[in-house]
């Protein structure tokens, strides 16, 4: 608890973010750079899906992200609630934007894998639509921190909301377990994976790659939003004095 | 008790009915959810006969008979319990092959025969390079079932 609370400090957290934030971004570019030329290159086509197999190196990365991010809007949101640490607030308005980035890339490239594999590019199955809310989900809380925001409120609602979303993530994990699905179950669990490992190689580099560039974005709007703010608050002392 | 274990103790409830609403919608919503009936699904009543759904499964390996109009096709999907026998007549998508998933879009016949109108193929959660896939899995394609 000793270090959430040294981290709940703004200008603590800024001296770690700084210099943390390049690290991170050219950690994430290094990793993607070569987890993209393994993908295209170095692997071998599947015995079925022949060279489509490839979009899982982003799909899988993006998928992982998108109900990634959302974790971590609940988990800020219950920092916030409970500890009341407003940077924890912060963190969660950060990565609602990448969060729904991520989960769009992941509809998107399911989507072209689709067409040529199941030979449709959406249908209203379990996993699919279970994904689309929750990318509509973000979208929601975007609009709901930003409106909070512009009417003075102290965040408490959209840190309920962020609560309230977490009740997705567990329907698109079970969706293709207890739901007959088009999509297909999971590949990779703690066991093992069935992904043979000359295909699965470069997906660990691909997984790191987008959660230190993801890392990194967050950081970046953190920042941001910290210096808005303290930006916001000089301007107000200026106007009162 | 303070302030902040009281709404900790909040948090920890409202998580706890969040998960207890998962639980509810994944089994509440299993049948309206269902993406297909399986042939073990229909065996105890068949869905109207002019109503749309689809019926998944595996195909049988060896069933798909193709008639000399070139794109007639019929096969029997399976999921080890029960089959029924489809018909379709149109493109299958490339992935459609004996053995594989195949989800049929279309109507039962009174006679508990399927009439397919669309096909997909369902994609299993394996991928393996196409040398393994020889020595493990005997792949027919539609080309060597013509």
């Amino acid at each position: 608890m000793a270090t959430l609370h040294a981290l709940a400090n703004p200008a603590r957290f800024l001296r770690i973010a700084r210099p943390l934030t390049p690290i991170l971004w050219w950690m994430g570019a290094a990793l993607i750079a070569f987890g993209c030329w393994a993908g295209l290159t170095q692997t071998p086509p599947d015995y079925l899906q022949g060279e489509t197999v490839r979009i899982l190196y982003i799909h899988v990365p993006a998928a992982w992200l998108g109900m990634g991010g959302w974790s971590g809007i609940a988990i800020s949101s219950i920092v916030f609630l409970v500890w009341r640490h407003p940077l924890a607030a912060v963190a969660a308005r950060a990565i609602a934007l990448p969060g729904a980035v991520f989960a769009a890339i992941c509809l998107v490239t399911g989507s072209i894998w689709g067409r040529p594999t199941w030979g449709t590019w959406w249908q209203w199955d379990g996993r699919l639509t279970s994904m689309l809310l929750l990318f509509f989900v973000y979208l929601g809380f975007i609009a709901l921190a930003k409106a909070d925001r512009e009417r003075g409120g102290d965040g408490r609602i959209p840190a309920l909301y962020g609560i309230a979303g977490t009740v997705l993530l567990p329907i698109i994990r079970y969706s293709v377990v207890w739901w007959n699905t088009l999509h297909q179950g999971a590949s990779i669990g703690l066991t093992g994976s069935s992904i043979d490992r000359a295909l699965l190689w470069p997906l660990p580099f691909m997984l790191l790659g987008f959660s230190a560039l993801f890392g990194a974005i967050v950081l970046m709007r953190m920042r941001a939003m910290l210096a808005i703010a303290k930006a916001e608050a000089r301007m107000q002392r200026r106007a009162r004095a | 008790m303070t302030a902040k274990n009281q709404r900790l103790m909040l948090v920890v409830l409202a998580l706890a009915a969040l998960g207890a609403a998962a639980v509810l919608a994944l089994s509440g919503l299993k049948d309206q959810a269902a993406f297909f009936y399986a042939p073990s699904d229909v065996a105890g009543g068949l869905p109207a006969p002019d109503k749309a759904v689809r019926l998944g499964g595996m195909v049988q390996k060896g069933s798909i008979r193709r008639a000399a109009d070139g794109v007639s096709i019929a096969f029997v999907v399976t999921d080890g319990r029960a089959t029924t026998p489809v018909t379709f007549s149109g493109i299958a998508p490339d992935l459609f092959r004996e053995g594989s998933g195949v989800v049929a879009e279309g109507h039962f016949r009174p006679d508990a025969s399927f009439a397919a109108t669309n096909l997909l193929a369902k994609h299993d959660e394996k991928y393996m390079p196409p040398q393994m896939a020889g020595k493990m899995h005997e792949t027919t394609t539609l080309k060597d079932t013509r």
